[in-house]
């Protein structure tokens, strides 16, 4: 079982052999589905090579370097980071529209940024540390 | 601080967002928010999303966002400036005329964020926001995703391996003290700011670790 942890949460899917993993569980952590032309997403395909899918099993972190985006890994290869590319974190800023997050204040209830439309935001970060 | 800017704001369409990056979690942050007693949101980011997503680097940094939801000022330094560079290390206090200097800086700035809550000024347009966003390089974002797997490595009782992620990470990402800090064992003042902290600091040489914002 491998955790894998993507932009919007955390998945434990069953793995070999590094992050080999069952079509079904390929979609759930890339969010592209394998089908005969290769791994798509709505109207676009890329085509696996023979090392990305084997055994009826997609690489799932062969196909997430393929398209560019950052994979780490722990040395017991059982926790793996799919990260947001660069190509991707600059083409959401590039359009000047805030990128949209919702995370909990203290008491646990979420707040949404695009929920404070109609308002100026002053977005603002700090730590305790 | 920014309880004053909330509250002078009050009859204004306006909020403040303050989103605390802390990967040791909401309990970190909670005495901190608990003393401030903030009436605007106050969120817990324990990935630091939001640094990741805008392309921050340190805290405080700070966005502008309008009405329709339109970044008109990128990440910039919110109101710190480097004045604690020069504290007198015994006793971390500020000779009275670089407190001064730091408090002046400090009240232009959110004298600038008042203007522009009321009259649109500082606003910057389209085209010269867009020449202030930050430039993630793959670097940058290869490091985010090895500081979220350290994150959990911690969480999860490895901090040997963490240990060895963070650094990684930081090596990747060097502007970033976000990641660096974050990293840190934490002196019993609850500070991340050992020696590590300041030989990184004094490092810098002349360059700024609180850019100063360009108004």
């Amino acid at each position: 079982m491998a955790v894998v942890l993507i932009e919007t949460g955390t998945h434990a899917v069953p793995s070999e052999g590094g992050l080999r993993l069952a079509p079904e569980d390929a979609a759930r952590v890339t969010g592209w589905t394998l089908k005969p032309e290769g791994m798509c997403r709505d109207d676009l395909c890329v085509p696996l090579d023979g090392a990305m899918l084997a055994g009826g099993r997609v690489d799932a972190a062969a196909f997430w370097r393929h398209l560019g985006n950052p994979v780490a890994s722990d040395r017991a290869g059982e926790t793996w980071v799919l990260g947001a590319g660069a190509e991707a974190r600059n083409a959401a800023l590039a359009g000047l529209e805030a990128p949209d997050f919702a995370l909990p204040d203290l008491a646990g209830k979420v707040h949404r940024l695009s929920d404070y439309r109609g308002q100026k935001v002053f977005l603002t970060t700090w730590a305790s540390w | 601080m920014w309880e004053d800017l909330q509250t002078c704001l009050f009859d204004a369409p306006f909020v403040v967002i303050a989103v605390a990056q802390e990967g040791r979690g909401a309990e970190q942050a909670r005495p901190w928010i608990e003393k401030a007693r903030p009436s605007y949101p106050c969120l817990i980011d324990e990935e630091h999303r939001v640094s990741a997503l805008y392309g921050m680097v340190n805290v405080p940094q700070c966005v502008w966002i309008d009405e329709r939801g339109m970044i008109v000022r990128p990440p910039e330094t919110a109101g710190s400036t480097d004045h604690f560079r020069r504290m007198d290390p015994a006793t971390r206090t500020l000779a009275p005329e670089l407190a001064a200097e730091r408090e002046a800086a400090r009240r232009a700035y959110f004298d600038a964020v008042r203007a522009w809550v009321r009259t649109g000024e500082h606003a910057l347009p389209g085209d010269a926001a867009r020449a202030r966003l930050p430039v993630i390089s793959a670097d940058m974002a290869m490091a985010e995703a090895l500081f979220r797997l350290g994150l959990h490595l911690r969480r999860v009782g490895q901090e040997d391996e963490a240990a060895e992620v963070f650094a990684e990470a930081s090596r990747m990402h060097p502007e970033s003290w976000c990641i660096f800090r974050d990293a840190q064992v934490l002196e019993p003042s609850g500070f991340a700011g050992g020696p590590g902290f300041w030989a990184r600091v004094n490092a810098l040489g002349d360059k700024p670790y609180y850019k100063p914002p360009e108004l």
